[in-house]
């Protein structure tokens, strides 16, 4: 007998009508950016405008009815047969477009002036001035965190944790991460993005932002005393007090598009033990990157340049190569389909560094192992978008303490025995397994 | 010594993982027929529903058990030799043993149904039952599922998964209602229509009726109707899968027979799990433990006794979890569906009717028995705690908070229950 070698269970993945209709609407709207980028939203840049926002809202709320209508609860079937979810053509197709779309976002931005162009009016309205691409960039990240926020609402509306995390996602992005840097640029501030600290926005804490800041008059001062504070105190109470959660699914934009785009490809995660060691090698690094990158700067900053010449100033730049472009974008977002949607925050995010050394060492969240009720069914690791095996934890009856844990809570909603509670309590015994009564 | 293990469910998998912690030394064997690796049973409905893949079900990854130097074989077990600790296997191998562990698990009950055998008829336990299962049900229209026990919802649910109508026939006035409350089997009995699944209680089966291809065209009810239908799923529980056994000298009734150290007749042959039957169980306790838990705690026990210790099995606080579709079932402490004469409950549901509370007790104690949650999740370890020390239903229900599982911003429905309790006749004010 051969189970498991023919056991590659299929069933044809019907989508609800509507889901196809949303699914056509957006890719309408894909295709009409394509025909504004190669010129048409030159010339017709309302029309274009209003024709994408039109169609991938439309097509997001119409993918989103048959969620709302559906019994509330967890719903994940047929993940693993869709094309889209489980790494088949669709996954492809999408997985090359978004690392298409970067690759021209960060080094080849003219070839999009035509959609830039059709951003003008409402970057004029937001901003007082023309749209760039980041401007751009900034709008889409922003859609897309609202539209797939709905549907993730709709997805999980039986939990209010879910539901009310999303909307602080969906807030942070709208109003942190868009509105307040534009509206600062219109009333001629520096562009400043309160929901982003040192080390994920590095240049916060180097030496030529935090002057250029302090040099702007008092706005600038206070955000560079605003970014000090968030990075040196701020983030340990935090962390210690709720996880890194508070930042990494409440607040963070990487996170938050990890949340709600990503959200359908979560279970794309390695929970392998070699994939774990390579995160904690790399993430490490990075960590470690970004800090002698900054310490050099300073140390060249105060030296006037005398010592280190243009080595800080090389640091610096192929770290924002590497890490701010490449990882964080290209591939942090490109390999969403093939990886999920936590690639960047997993392997290489800096700030997820650091909140996870708190979280494992210094820290009152947990997610508890209620008792000997594990089943070992798997959904808890299947679904964890960082790769965690939580079920490793949960089948022994250990509470799950990993630096990595985002606290996103999706475990604890997949869970078919109620065995899994993120919580914060006390931080003595934290680590202390179950034992039975009759065991003690 | 070499200690085998027929079987790599949870029972046999946790005696292989346990023995090796005790003694790095030990050869150890596990043989399955079914599964090259071990795989979480529990999740076999997931992988049907697209939720996971086979490989997500594998609790360990598959180089955890060379890195322990568990060996694992493939191949069905004919024979036991008992005379001179041999297995011989159908593939002619023999494999000789000093310790044997029996955990064959279950196998599904068939009643002598007509047609019990035909094609697109079958339960839903092994590997190989879903496979089948999975190729019966493609394409089709309406499926049946006798028996309204844990597996028939969850084949229920299954074929939800893909569209296919369902009809479910149940025994009882409503559905599990031999195990659950009146209250609690009616709140799930209505989510189940609520999920438009034709639930048919105290209806059973009678007949089912081939088409010219040996395949299940329709079946008849005890009520004598008949209903059109691709698949029939047999979910009227299970039974030992011992027949292999046969003339091994192991004594057997409905499973294996075997003591409180799940030791069996013959020495150096143990039983546990789905499979072995106490020859003196506990009192309100079944003979045969058909349960994920009572598998691991028994294998546990017994690890003990293998590695030297012997130990004794103990159950300790019942606890069972489920899940019926979207509502989650948690029950901690012995409540049986009909009350014993000395006990009292206190029920709450939710308007919602998807959200149910009961707590157990002594009439005149007051004393704690249990607790039964739907939609609700508790910690067992207060549970467990509060039952043992035998602290009143008052201050129990006055204390709902501190054992609360539910996720972080859920409604505190412990203070409507206080409500309710409170409102009731017989509340007594203790603190």
């Amino acid at each position: 007998m051969k189970a498991e070698d023919s056991l590659s269970i299929a069933a044809p993945s019907e989508s609800h009508p509507l889901q196809k209709a949303g699914t056509t609407l957006v890719a309408l709207a894909i295709l009409s950016a394509f025909i504004a980028a190669f010129g048409a939203g030159i010339q017709y840049p309302v029309l274009f405008f209003w024709l994408i926002i039109s169609l991938s809202v439309s097509g997001g709320i119409l993918y989103s009815i048959p969620v709302y209508k559906s019994l509330a609860g967890i719903k994940n079937n047929g993940v693993m047969f869709a094309k889209s979810t489980s790494r088949g053509a669709i996954a492809w197709g999408i997985a090359i477009l978004f690392t298409g779309f970067y690759i021209i976002l960060y080094w080849f931005p003219s070839l999009l002036e035509g959609l830039i162009r059709i951003m003008d009016p409402l970057s004029y309205v937001l901003r007082g001035i023309k749209a760039d691409h980041w401007f751009l960039y900034g709008t889409f990240y922003s859609l897309a965190i609202l539209i797939m926020g709905i549907k993730f609402i709709g997805k999980y509306r039986h939990s209010r944790y879910h539901v009310i995390r999303t909307f602080s996602v969906m807030f942070f992005q709208l109003g942190f991460a868009f509105l307040i840097p534009a509206f600062l640029i219109k009333l001629n501030q520096p562009e400043f993005y309160f929901s982003y600290f040192w080390p994920l926005k590095y240049s916060y804490l180097f030496p030529n932002d935090v002057q250029s800041l302090i040099s702007s008059g008092n706005v600038g001062f206070f955000m560079v005393f605003w970014g000090a504070v968030m990075t040196f105190i701020a983030t340990p109470i935090l962390t210690y007090n709720y996880g890194k959660r508070w930042y990494c699914s409440w607040v963070c934009g990487c996170g938050g598009l990890a949340e709600t785009l990503g959200d359908p490809y979560r279970h794309l995660s390695d929970k392998s033990l070699k994939a774990w060691k390579i995160e904690r090698w790399m993430v490490y690094s990075v960590l470690v990157f970004v800090t002698v990158t900054t310490l050099l700067l300073w140390l060249n900053s105060w030296k006037g340049g005398a010592i280190l010449g243009d080595l800080s100033g090389s640091f610096a730049k192929w770290y924002g190569f590497l890490i701010g472009s490449v990882f964080s974008g290209v591939i942090g977002t490109g390999f969403y389909p093939l990886m999920g949607g936590r690639v960047w925050c997993r392997f290489g995010c800096p700030m997820a560094a650091i909140l996870g050394i708190f979280q494992r060492f210094k820290s009152k969240f947990r997610i508890t192992t209620n008792g000997g009720q594990c089943i070992s069914c798997g959904n808890c690791s299947t679904y964890c978008e960082m790769g965690i095996d939580v079920r490793a934890y949960a089948q022994k009856g250990e509470n799950v303490i990993r630096a990595s844990c985002v606290g996103c809570g999706i475990c604890a909603s997949v869970c078919p025995r109620g065995v899994l509670k993120l919580e914060n309590l006390a931080e003595e015994g934290r680590f202390d397994p179950y034992i039975r009564p009759e065991d003690k | 010594m070499h200690i085998v293990i027929i079987g790599n469910g949870i029972t046999g998998i946790t005696c292989a993982r346990n023995i090796r912690k005790a003694d790095p030394e030990a050869e150890i064997s596990v043989i399955s027929s079914e599964s090259e690796h071990f795989f979480s049973r529990t999740a076999l409905m997931y992988i049907y529903m697209g939720h996971m893949k086979y490989e997500h079900t594998k609790p360990y990854e598959d180089w955890f058990w060379k890195k322990n130097r568990i060996k694992l074989i493939r191949g069905h077990v004919r024979y036991i030799g008992t005379e001179f600790k041999t297995l011989s296997l159908v593939d002619g191998s023999m494999i000789h043993y000093s310790k044997l562990i029996i955990a064959t698990g279950s196998k599904p009950n068939k009643f002598g149904w007509p047609g019990q055998d035909l094609k697109g008829v079958q339960g839903l336990y092994s590997l190989q039952d879903l496979e089948s299962m999975n190729v019966h049900t493609s394409g089709i229209e309406h499926a049946v599922v006798v028996g309204g026990g844990l597996i028939g919802i969850e084949m229920a649910e299954m074929l939800l998964s893909r569209n296919i109508q369902v009809t479910f026939l149940v025994r009882e006035k409503a559905y599990w209602d031999n195990v659950l409350p009146a209250e609690e089997a009616s709140l799930i009995s209505r989510h189940i229509q609520k999920h438009h699944i034709n639930l048919l209680v105290e209806t059973e089966l009678k007949e089912i009726i081939s088409d010219e291809n040996g395949r299940v065209k329709s079946i008849i009810t005890s009520r004598g109707e008949e209903i059109n239908c691709q698949f029939v799923g047999l979910t009227a529980g299970v039974n030992p899968n011992i027949d292999f056994l046969k003339d091994s000298g192991i004594q057997t009734n409905k499973g294996i027979l075997v003591n409180e150290f799940l030791e069996t007749n013959i020495q150096n042959v143990f039983a546990a799990g789905d499979c072995a039957e106490f020859r003196n169980p506990k009192p309100n306790h079944p003979a045969v433990e058909q349960l994920w838990y009572t598998g691991k705690l028994q294998a546990e026990a017994l690890s003990k006794t293998i590695s030297g210790k012997r130990t004794v099995y103990e159950r300790g606080i019942w606890f069972n979890s489920a899940k019926f579709l979207d509502i989650e079932y948690q029950t901690y402490g012995l409540i049986f569906s009909k009350l014993n004469q000395d006990e009292a409950s206190f029920y709450w549901e939710h308007p919602n009717g998807q959200i149910a509370f009961r707590a157990t007790y002594k009439k005149a104690s007051r004393e704690l028995i249990g607790f039964n949650f739907l939609g609700l999740r508790f910690r067992q370890n207060v549970a467990e705690r509060w039952i043992n020390s035998k602290i009143s239903v008052d201050q129990a229900i006055r204390n709902l908070k501190e054992g609360w599982f539910d996720a972080e911003f859920s409604k505190p429905h412990y203070i409507e229950i206080l409500d309710a309790f409170s409102a009731c006749t017989d509340f007594k004010k203790v603190n």
